[in-house]
């Protein structure tokens, strides 16, 4: 019921990979949700974001980071996986009808989730613009696969080594103010910066080691301004609003 | 057809699976993924007087075979516990539940047993006695037998239920805490809570979880709660609850054999949340593969 194959492994920049997974792709109902995979020899499931899903596909963007990532690496096509799918709260795109300009802003691997946001906010009409943030040129990804969908995209490297140089609040994207909603995912000292340089309202995806990844254990807890709640079943995405750094 | 059912502490259950405290919340995640009333019963997450957020993150690490937790008894307080997750509760679980309470006083077991114990739904209390006491220097009531008997016979005085009390691995001589906590008025004893423990980051040259120890479970431990749950089966006449580590049907027959009357599942479901429904279902087959016709008939067989 669980089981999932691995059609495609591929990497696509340095330490990173995409995979495509074929299986049951019900459960994924929003955009910014992540599956968390059984990795043989390992105890405990990693979770990782969805980066796109087809009718009965699932895309994958990982980078090599540990023990569990390194053995994804490593998978061959064919390989039967068991993965708990269409977990957490993900983005939402229902928000106020004046808010029609969103911009998407991914940090790293933080990137992959905002491209399956970027087509459904495409499919509801709303043309999102996109900023990409990576350390440097041979870190980068995904940058035509944006373009692809007909966006405006600005790539950010903190070493200047591709498109600009700095991070992503210092695009133009960001600075020139005109957007009316924020969409991001990436590490945490990104999302601070985004939160305390946009004066509009957004959506954050955050990180946190898991036990479970559904809400079970409360090994990901974190405190907002709506109360406790669990990164991987109330989060991984939070509103603005009831954030606390 | 073979039995499955054991008779816990005056209580009957269909089967001696019981989802362990903390790894299953109250039973509301995993009902997304079963239907949850196939099990004996399970035991909701720990319980306190006032609400706890518990300890920073990160609360998990991992280890070969097993996971280490320092999640602190997140709860949100007793009061919270009845109004909202026991009234919730009927719309997916219907049987008896075991409340499991904490505390860092006597004071604080008392109220929330006597507290708990005025509801119908609640089949047993289980005592978890491996928090610090905030009036014993920060020793754990566990581990002496003096004050585990002392708050076993507290909680026992303000409850019409079965008090089952959760001991901790953690000490030198676990035969005579349980045996404290016989005469203190225990109707059983579950074991064992988790095995203090720590990782540490090489590359950052620091603990991994952010409380630096925190409780060793999954299959890495079974061995332990095997050993301990046979040295009190020995030492004592009331039912034991044993866990730490189960994960397959097979698991479950050796607790028994080593003294357990039900046994308790805890880590499996975090990293399978059908864990338990599929020790459920392989149970009556590896009672039939051992001639097992009666599983009440194992309980102790290794002695």
């Amino acid at each position: 019921m669980n089981n999932y194959i691995v059609k495609s492994n591929v990497n696509i920049a340095k330490d990173v990979y995409k995979m495509i997974l074929e299986g049951d792709v019900s459960k994924i109902t929003s955009p910014g949700q992540f599956i968390n995979i059984a990795i043989d020899g390992l105890y405990l499931r990693r979770p990782i974001s969805v980066c796109d899903i087809d009718e009965k596909t699932i895309t994958v963007i990982y980078k090599v980071v540990g023990e569990g990532t390194l053995k994804m690496s490593n998978m061959k096509e064919g390989t039967v996986l068991d993965c708990l799918t269409g977990l957490g709260n993900g983005f939402s795109t229902q928000i106020k009808d004046d808010q029609s300009k969103p911009l998407l802003i991914g940090g790293g691997v933080g990137t992959p989730p905002l491209y399956m946001l970027a087509k459904k906010l495409l499919k509801e009409g709303k043309q999102p613009k996109v900023i990409l943030g990576f350390a440097s040129k041979e870190d980068c990804f995904y940058e035509e696969e944006y373009k692809a969908l007909g966006l405006e995209v600005e790539i950010m490297t903190a070493n200047g080594s591709y498109g600009s140089k700095g991070f992503v609040t210092n695009a133009k994207l960001f600075t020139d103010k005109d957007y009316d909603y924020v969409y991001t995912c990436g590490p945490i000292p990104m999302l601070k910066a985004i939160y305390d340089n946009s004066e509009v309202s957004g959506q954050f995806s955050f990180e946190e080691r898991m036990g479970c990844g559904f809400g079970a254990c409360m090994g990901c807890s974190c405190k907002t301004k709506y109360g406790n709640k669990r990164i991987c079943k109330d989060g991984p995405v939070l509103v603005k609003e009831e954030i606390i750094w | 057809m073979v039995n499955t059912k054991v008779n816990l502490c005056g209580i009957t259950i269909d089967n001696p699976i019981i989802p362990a405290s903390g790894c299953f919340g109250y039973g509301k995640e995993f009902s997304e993924f079963y239907d949850i009333n196939i099990l004996g019963t399970f035991s909701f997450k720990g319980t306190t007087k006032e609400p706890r957020f518990g300890n920073p993150t990160p609360r998990i690490a991992e280890t070969p075979s097993g996971m280490i937790n320092s999640v602190g008894l997140q709860n949100p307080g007793v009061d919270t516990v009845i109004s909202r997750e026991l009234k919730e509760m009927p719309e997916y679980f219907n049987k008896k539940v075991m409340a499991n309470i904490s505390g860092f006083s006597q004071e604080e077991y008392v109220y929330c047993v006597e507290r708990i114990s005025r509801e119908d739904q609640v089949g047993w209390i289980e005592v978890n006695i491996s928090c610090p006491n905030v009036h014993g220097g920060g020793m754990s009531f566990g581990v002496n037998p003096d004050s585990a008997y002392e708050i076993t016979k507290a909680v026992r005085e303000v409850s019409n239920k079965p008090i089952i009390i959760k001991l901790s691995p953690n000490v030198t001589d676990i035969a005579a805490i349980a045996k404290a906590c016989e005469d203190g008025g225990a109707d059983g004893i579950s074991l064992i809570n988790t095995i203090l423990s720590m990782r540490i980051d090489i590359a950052k040259r620091k603990p991994i979880l952010a409380n630096t120890f925190g409780g060793l479970s999954g299959s890495c431990v079974l061995p332990v709660a095997l050993r301990m749950v046979y040295q009190v089966y020995n030492a004592v006449k009331i039912p034991i609850i044993g866990m730490g580590g189960i994960t397959t049907a097979k698991d479950v027959i050796e607790m028994m054999l080593a003294g357990a009357t039900a046994v308790q599942v805890g880590a499996a479901n975090l990293v399978n949340p059908y864990a338990c429904k599929e020790i459920i279902e392989e149970l009556p087959l590896v009672m039939e593969k051992h001639k097992i016709n009666n599983l009440e008939d194992i309980i102790g067989g290794a002695h």
